[in-house]
């Protein structure tokens, strides 16, 4: 009984938060990989890009509520998003055209184009904090949960209780299906294996006849999707914030470099790695160990091995070292 | 005199648009504008050393200004004796820990061969270490946290005055910057922003949590200046005398003796706080100019020469005998700690020290912003940077509501448009940033004031 109660605990306060938060960042990674990958430069705008796709769908949202549209359990957003994908695309394609392109054309070192694209991450929020302001925006509706820790314990007569936000499942069903049709469009469909060989040696598919505009739009499209769902998930999980946003660009980025940088499956893995460092190591395990030690050996402390502020710090410092040791990443990426 | 000429135009508008401020707006607001363009100016030197001379990116600003301002809360606050009583042993038995974890360190580094087996020892020693020094910590941390924690709660300072803490604010800096050196500099540009603005997060991260060291996000308030009081000033008869003096036509209108007292206790008031600010500027200012006269001198001697071969060639400087790896890693150290200064500098100017308020977005990319606007591989051009982009950062928000007003004169003040707009007026700072830089990018890709190298 008490190992059931001990799996639960670890289930409930690590496994599947860390899944949910794990596959937000893995979206975000995937879009930071594919930009590198392609358009070749690290994208410090992504965290911006993805609080004005989630602000769309929060516009959208706004407006279906008011008309009385309801998905009944499910959240009104899921609706909004393939509108809010619309806009996000359209911006991205503006913003490539007006700004990114001039220099691609040029052959700019990847620098200049980091550089830029930090103009467009100023840009961009002060346009998200302009329409919606930069408080907090709650934007989920419908059923809250699928299971509550209370039923939970009636149900099995267990002492843990395990709980599931209805949030979480829909974010990892939402990333595997995303994610697995990312991979097939990616490895099995004609435009996808000449994106793969656009990033690998742009000049050698230039000869072999494919059109880098197309590949280029298609791959802002991705990043189009990629950016507002992953937004959106993380919006409906926790909250909207456009500070919040912003700042997640940096387990992103660490998730991305981890995984391999420029290879979308380490960026999807890494994501998860991440995550579950995160939370593992910043979790207070005496709750844990007094279920399966006996009484007398059961630990005074928390049992934390690093408070929790130093979540973030954990990830970089995951990055340091990954940096240090094999610096193209645990799947091998582009070599530095 | 002629080739001068851009220079000495841009820095003339610079100047009459603060005057400018000045006499529109008030002369308190023109001179703390004034101050901070002189910080941020110190700031993108110190990038502009590592961007412009060598090509290094450092997206860690915002790490090396909080260690600097940490540097003067260590300086120039007083030491909690009964703190140190209380943990103080426990505190240094840490730091002799982790100096016998580095020795050790280096001692296998150097013994043994590169294979597995010394990697995984080393992860070992670090893991182990940072157990023992975390049980040896906690029942130090803990009694000093709980010493008076509504005012104290950490082990304070030296008590020292609080100017000395540029100096070490700039050591702090540099041994940071020595660490993350060693670590990233062999990494490719972008990563290395990547990997630096990340090591900028976890030295907030714990100068924000530590709070037996910072006080964390209690904040450090009160800290000593370098500069007169207000209070004091508005009670000294020399300082009444020189107000007087000053306004003495202003005064002779007023023919009642009590209105008279009064706009001269106003003025007194006034002038006391722009006395102080111009006390701040001539000590910004010192600092600027000298270190402006170091990094000119270094640009044009040999050392300035190799560093632009380094950056322009760093292979056929490798050729030329040149130790780049060397190079990158002083010239890190050397612009971080310039850094460092601006970060002790600015703790001293605001007189608090607020852990919470280092952000990226304000430390880090706006710092960036000032040095590709300026010009890098110029100083001039940096300090301009400095002075024209947190010029703009402040005035945007006045600018923006003036326009706002202007374009939407027709439309009735309680429209809802109309009162979002006004509303968001801040934000309008991030577009003008965003705009400006990318404009920028585009059209003058080397900033307003170029490099110009003159081969003497």
């Amino acid at each position: 009984m008490d190992i059931l109660n001990s799996i639960i605990l670890l289930l409930n306060y690590i496994f599947i938060p860390a899944l949910s938060y794990g596959s937000q960042l893995a979206l975000g990674a995937i879009f930071v990989t594919l930009i590198y990958g392609i358009l070749r430069f690290a994208n410090f705008a992504t965290g911006d890009m993805m609080s004005f796709g989630t602000m769309v769908t929060i516009l959208f949202t706004w407006y279906l509520q008011s008309l009385g549209f309801s998905l009944g359990v499910l959240p009104t957003a899921l609706v909004a998003i393939p509108f809010a994908i619309m806009f996000m695309v359209a911006y991205m394609l503006f913003i490539d055209k007006f700004v990114f392109s001039y220099y691609r054309v040029n052959k700019s070192p990847p620098v200049q184009l980091a550089m830029v694209s930090i103009g467009v991450m100023f840009v961009t929020q002060a346009i998200v904090r302009i329409i919606i302001g930069p408080a907090d925006q709650r934007f989920f509706d419908g059923q809250k949960f699928i299971i509550k820790a209370r039923e939970f314990k009636e149900m099995t007569g267990l002492n843990e209780g395990l709980a599931i936000k209805s949030t979480q499942v829909l974010t990892i069903f939402v990333t595997i299906v995303l994610v697995s049709l990312l991979f097939w469009f990616l490895n099995k469909t004609k435009t996808g294996k000449s994106m793969k060989a656009y990033s690998d040696n742009e000049d050698l598919a230039l000869l072999s006849g494919i059109d880098p505009k197309r590949i280029v739009m298609i791959t802002w499209i991705i990043a189009g999707i990629l950016a507002t769902i992953g937004g959106v998930l993380y919006g409906l999980d926790k909250s909207f914030k456009p500070f919040t946003y912003f700042n997640n660009m940096l387990p992103i980025f660490a998730a991305a470099i981890v995984g391999g940088i420029g290879n979308p499956f380490g960026a999807f893995l890494g994501g998860y790695v991440i995550a579950f460092s995160e939370i593992f190591l910043t979790y207070a395990y005496k709750k844990f160990f007094s279920y399966i030690l006996p009484e007398s050996m059961e630990p005074e402390s928390l049992v934390q091995l690093l408070s929790t502020d130093y979540k973030f710090a954990v990830s970089f410092s995951i990055l340091v070292i990954v940096l240090l040791y094999r610096p193209s990443g645990i799947f091998k990426g582009k070599v530095l | 005199m002629r080739k001068n000429l851009n220079v000495i135009a841009a820095y003339s508008i610079m100047m009459v648009l603060i005057i400018l401020v000045g006499i529109f707006q008030s002369w308190n607001i023109a001179l703390s504008i004034f101050n901070m363009c002189l910080i941020s100016a110190v700031m993108t030197m110190g990038a502009n050393i590592q961007w412009g001379y060598a090509g290094l990116i450092n997206f860690g600003i915002m790490g090396y200004t909080a260690l600097g301002g940490l540097a003067a809360v260590l300086i120039s606050v007083d030491p909690v004796q009964e703190a140190w009583r209380a943990g103080g042993f426990d505190i240094l038995m840490c730091l002799w820990l982790i100096i016998v974890m580095v020795l050790a360190i280096r001692f296998i580094l150097k013994n043994f061969e590169k294979s597995k087996l010394r990697t995984y020892g080393i992860a070992a020693i670090i893991v182990t270490g940072i157990v023992i020094i975390r049980i040896t910590a906690e029942p130090g941390i803990e009694a000093i946290e709980a010493v008076n924690p509504a005012k104290t709660g950490f082990l304070g300072g030296f008590g020292l005055p609080i100017i000395f803490s540029w100096i070490v604010g700039a050591f702090f800096a540099a041994g940071l910057a020595f660490i993350v050196g060693k670590v990233a500099l062999g990494l490719r540009a972008d990563y290395l922003a990547i990997a630096t603005l990340l090591i900028s997060e976890i030295v907030i991260a714990i100068i924000k949590h530590e709070d037996w060291l910072t006080r964390g996000v209690k904040n450090v308030i009160g800290l000593k200046r370098p500069a007169p009081y207000e209070v004091d000033l508005q009670t000294t008869d020399w300082f009444i005398n020189l107000v007087e003096k000053f306004n003495s036509g202003k005064l002779a209108l007023i023919s009642n003796i009590e209105d008279r007292q009064a706009a001269l206790n106003q003025l007194v008031i006034e002038g006391s706080s722009v006395f102080v600010k111009l006390c701040y500027s001539g000590l910004f200012l010192v600092v600027v100019i000298v270190l402006l006269i170091l990094t000119q001198k270094a640009l044009y001697s040999p050392w300035g020469r190799m560093m632009r071969a380094i950056r322009d060639n760093e292979e056929a400087a490798n050729a030329m005998g040149k130790n780049v790896v060397q190079q990158h890693l002083f010239i890190f150290i050397l612009g971080s700690a310039i850094v460092g200064i601006a970060g002790a500098m600015l703790v001293t100017q605001d007189g608090l020290f607020t852990p919470g308020s280092y952000r990226p977005m304000r430390y880090t990319f706006l710092i960036w912003v000032m040095v590709i606007v300026g010009g890098s591989g110029n100083n001039f051009g940096a300090i301009l940077g400095g002075f024209a982009v947190w010029f703009l950062w402040i005035e945007a928000a006045p600018i923006a509501l003036f326009l706002i007003n202007l374009f939407t004169a027709g439309i009735a003040d309680t429209h809802a448009l109309k009162v979002h707009l006004i509303e968001s007026v801040p934000y309008f700072r991030y577009l003008t940033m965003g705009l400006g830089l990318l404009l920028i990018m585009r059209y003058r890709p080397k900033g307003i004031l170029p490099e110009k190298i003159e081969i003497k």
